[in-house]
């Protein structure tokens, strides 16, 4: 008999893996049934039938598309996306870079915004109702109003142009060194949390304070525990399991979301990639962006389902 | 490296109370705020090493006394007069730093409910230790051994790891006594009982109650002891207090509050539960008949109920009695439907009912009536009583507009609530009174049984004792059925005519009433009748020399 904990998790993992190969099926009808046919968009209108026709058998889209489907898929699996259509280039090793540049943005933006936002949750919560709570709910919330580009361009302003701090355009290449890059990224990285800090810290704060209402909490108070220690020993523990699924939503944000960012600071991320390809039909790159999309999404979701059962003391610990 | 505490000066009371009064704003919906004094005018003394019961209805302000202990107010409840000195110093004006060492160091705070007060997520260890810790009182060795010391005297199984166990892996009554640990472990001079004992089963009740009384006279702190049970209170405490709506209605040592009460109210108090009800042999054709229920819920892997055979007679009492699990409630669900046997039937009126609730005729549906524990969640919010007590009429009888009013009327004077109830929601009744509403809800339908399930056991003694009266009378009047699910021997004396004792899912025990409470008992019987408190001084001693098995609990 597996330990009832492992059975879920188990349980878990096959449940996002299926989910993730539903997912693939969406995405390849999807653009299936879009519209226009590669070979003649390739050719242009004015191309003889014969040589769309023969176009279209060379690169195998006359056969099913269950076949093409799951050979799609194969490859994929095995890092392989085919060629870009409209320059040819190989997919998996243009995405390969960008994604890291991405990757790279999102964490320094959350090695920022994540524990800030749990920690500005906690302050919250200690001040809650007073000036610092009200501060703190204010300018997060004036921060997720603002339209982001905006706030690139008045950050861009104030950080970039009049201070001359960090470089206005977030150029990276291969030959950087880490800190060169982290420079480089300043700008969109506090934009970024900027944008998801409001998000957490507000679920943060309300997941606590939902756990203040607890009997156990007056048990701590009782104890003449000061505020930040009983918040932090006996509020956060119970209340970790909302607090990370928001995080997850919102680390998800910044490798998926952040196209308008990269395009006010240059960045050479992935957003910027997947908007020149779908403005130029490159079916073949939208469904890489699209399964590596949902991959990111899916995979931080599990992360967030993991946790929230490994830190159930019930399920840890069973009777 | 233990600390040195200010101590109150020789022959001065560890806790004097004078002139307390407190008051809360209150929001009710509708209303603007308005304040509303708590507790008013409330005065006593606490020796050291001494025990103070406080007594009263709910609403009388026992536990907002008791937290006053530690300068402490829940919600918007503020302490707005009198003195409260404690080790010699007044605590209503103690700065936060100061208050946060009195709490935990010198006062500490038992919960009523256990399973609420310990946190899930931390290891029974951790919090048991952990005010001792925070104030720096002992070392964490000295602190654990303390722990465990105190485990085992407050009998809790296996004491050297019982405080690696998280809450959820122990049972209701070891919570409890862990609890109880908890604040004896950093020495306090005073612990607050609030009602330690009242959200257990009888039969662990008395060994809860034993290892407090027995570890407050190891350690010679002080108490307050807060419940609502007299009896209870009598057994642990030096001095007795009586409250009513935050007024002192009594105060004087337990044996003459027992003994020679001189207030009406406590008079009241003390001779609760002793309704005189005569049972009534049985008829020779039963109402219903229960044959050989067995039963279990969904994907279980072992029965709930096994081969549960008891008759109830027309216009009687059938007691179903048993501690928690014991498989009561499993009996009602049987019965209406709710859920379907494995084996078995059931008889009513001489025909087999449908097991399945859905597949039942409407007229069955009528005959059998549900009366709940928790008045306040069996009836919906945002209804009338009027159109709470109105539906069954509809729905059985297709009464309608004045006709129906009239009846709802009637139903009303019936639960003796009369004139002016019908308009009101159900927040705007007291307790009682709501469990009377659905009393009367349950007798529109005009059923041949109604199936009370723990009706009393939310209620204040004196308001139980009404509403027995009230059932007592409606089944003389309308020759209604009863089967009473109690865990509470004392209401069983008053209203049953046979009883059935449930033990582990089977009838254990089974008859008339004086049939059931004549000895000779079996094993289990005798300690469900002998762990219900009597109103007597040295009762508990008395039942723990003389038992003859300790609860499943244990």
């Amino acid at each position: 008999m597996m330990h009832p904990i492992l059975t879920l998790l188990v349980q878990r993992i096959a449940l996002s893996l299926l989910l993730l190969l539903a997912v693939s099926v969406v995405i390849f009808v999807g653009t299936e049934i879009l519209p226009g046919d590669v070979a003649r968009v390739i050719l242009g209108q004015g191309a003889p039938e014969q040589a769309v026709e023969n176009l279209r058998a060379q690169m195998g889209l006359d056969r099913p598309a269950t076949v093409r489907y799951f050979e799609w898929l194969f490859n994929a699996l095995q890092g392989d996306f085919g060629v870009a259509l409209s320059n040819r280039r190989d997919i998996a090793t243009a995405i390969g870079q960008r994604l890291g540049n991405t990757m790279f943005l999102a964490a320094v933006a959350a090695a920022f915004a994540v524990p800030l936002a749990i920690f500005l949750g906690l302050l919250a919560v200690r001040y809650q109702n007073r000036w610092p709570d009200r501060l703190i709910s204010g300018v997060t919330l004036t921060a997720i109003s603002l339209p982001e580009f905006l706030l690139g361009y008045v950050i861009m302003y104030v950080f970039a142009v009049q201070l001359g701090w960090f470089p206005s355009v977030s150029s990276v290449h291969g030959g950087m060194s880490f800190w060169q890059k982290l420079n480089a990224v300043a700008l969109p990285a506090m934009v970024l949390t900027l944008v998801v800090l409001a998000h957490m810290m507000r679920m943060t704060r309300a997941a606590i304070l939902n756990v203040m209402q607890s009997a156990y909490i007056e048990t701590a108070e009782l104890k003449g525990l000061r505020k930040l220690t009983l918040i932090f020993r006996h509020a956060m523990p119970n209340a970790i399991a909302p607090i990370v699924n928001v995080v997850m939503i919102n680390l998800a944000y910044l490798v998926v979301g952040v196209v308008v960012i990269e395009v006010v600071f240059v960045y050479p991320g992935m957003g910027q990639y997947l908007v020149d390809h779908v403005s130029r039909r490159d079916v073949p790159v939208v469904q890489a962006c699209g399964l590596i999309f949902a991959t990111v999404y899916i995979g931080l979701n599990l992360v967030a389902d993991l946790v929230s059962i490994l830190t159930n003391p019930r399920l840890r610990h069973p009777k | 490296m233990s600390r040195q505490r200010d101590k109150a000066p020789e022959g001065q009371p560890l806790l004097d109370v004078q002139n307390l009064r407190i008051e809360a704003t209150i929001y009710e919906p509708g209303e603007p705020p308005r304040d509303a004094v708590i507790v008013d005018d409330v005065s006593f003394s606490l020796p050291r090493g001494k025990v103070l019961g406080l007594i009263g209805e709910s609403g009388a302000g026992k536990s907002t006394i008791g937290l006053a202990a530690l300068a402490y107010g829940r919600g918007g409840i503020r302490l707005t007069g009198g003195a409260i000195r404690l080790n010699g110093r007044d605590i209503r004006a103690a700065r936060p730093g100061e208050l946060r060492r009195l709490r935990g160091e010198e006062v500490t705070y038992v919960a009523q409910s256990a399973a609420a007060a310990f946190n899930p997520a931390r290891r029974l260890m951790d919090q048991v230790t952990e005010a001792t810790l925070v104030h720096g009182l002992m070392s964490e060795r000295e602190a654990k051994a303390r722990a465990v010391e105190l485990f085992r005297v407050l009998k809790l199984p296996d004491p050297e790891s019982f405080g690696r166990r998280y809450p959820h892996q122990v049972s209701g009554g070891q919570l409890q006594r862990a609890m109880t640990a908890m604040a004896l472990c950093p020495k306090p001079d005073l612990v607050i009982f609030d009602e330690p004992t009242t959200a257990l089963d009888v039969t662990t009740q008395i060994d809860v109650l034993a290892a407090i009384k027995n570890a407050i006279a190891e350690t010679g702190v002080a108490a307050l002891y807060i419940t609502h049970d007299l009896a209870v209170v009598a057994q642990v405490s030096d001095d007795i207090m009586v409250l009513r709506h935050g007024k002192m209605v009594e105060y004087g040592p337990v044996q003459q509050i027992i003994e020679a009460p001189r207030e009406e109210y406590t008079r009241a108090l003390v001779s609760v539960r002793q309704i005189d009800h005569v049972e009534a042999p049985p008829s020779p054709e039963p109402l219903m008949v229960l044959q050989g229920i067995t039963a279990r819920y969904g994907s279980m892997t072992s029965d709930v109920l096994s081969d549960v055979s008891v008759d109830l007679h027309a216009g009687q009492t059938l007691a179903l009695v048993g501690e928690s699990g014991s498989g009561k409630s499993t009996v009602a669900r049987v019965i209406t439907g709710l859920l379907p046997p494995r084996a078995g039937t059931v008889r009513f009126e001489g025909r087999d009912l449908t097991p399945a609730l859905k597949n039942r005729p409407r007229e069955d549906l009528r005959q059998i009536q549900m009366i709940y524990q928790m008045a306040d969640v069996a009836m919906n919010p945002r209804q009338t009583v009027r159109t709470i007590i109105g539906r069954p009429l509809e729905f059985y009888f297709g009464l309608r507009g004045r006709k129906r009013d009239q009846r709802v009327q009637e139903l009303l004077d019936a639960i003796e609530l009369g004139k002016g109830f019908a308009d009101r929601y159900p927040a705007e009744l007291s307790g009682g009174q709501k469990q009377r509403v659905c009393i009367a809800r349950a007798l529109a339908a005009d059923p041949k049984l109604i199936i009370c399930d723990e009706v009393t056991s939310a209620l204040d003694p004196l308001v139980a004792d009404g509403i027995l009266k009230l059932l007592l009378d409606l089944q003389k009047r309308e020759q209604v059925a009863y089967l009473f699910i109690t865990h509470d021997i004392a209401t069983v004396r008053a209203i049953a005519d046979s009883i059935a004792v449930m033990y582990q899912g089977r009838v254990q025990r089974y008859g008339t009433k004086t049939q059931v409470l004549s000895p000779p008992f079996d094993d289990y019987t005798d300690l469900l009748l002998s762990s219900v408190p009597e109103m007597k001084l040295g009762w508990l001693e008395h039942v723990l020399a003389t038992r003859k098995m300790e609860s499943a609990g244990n």
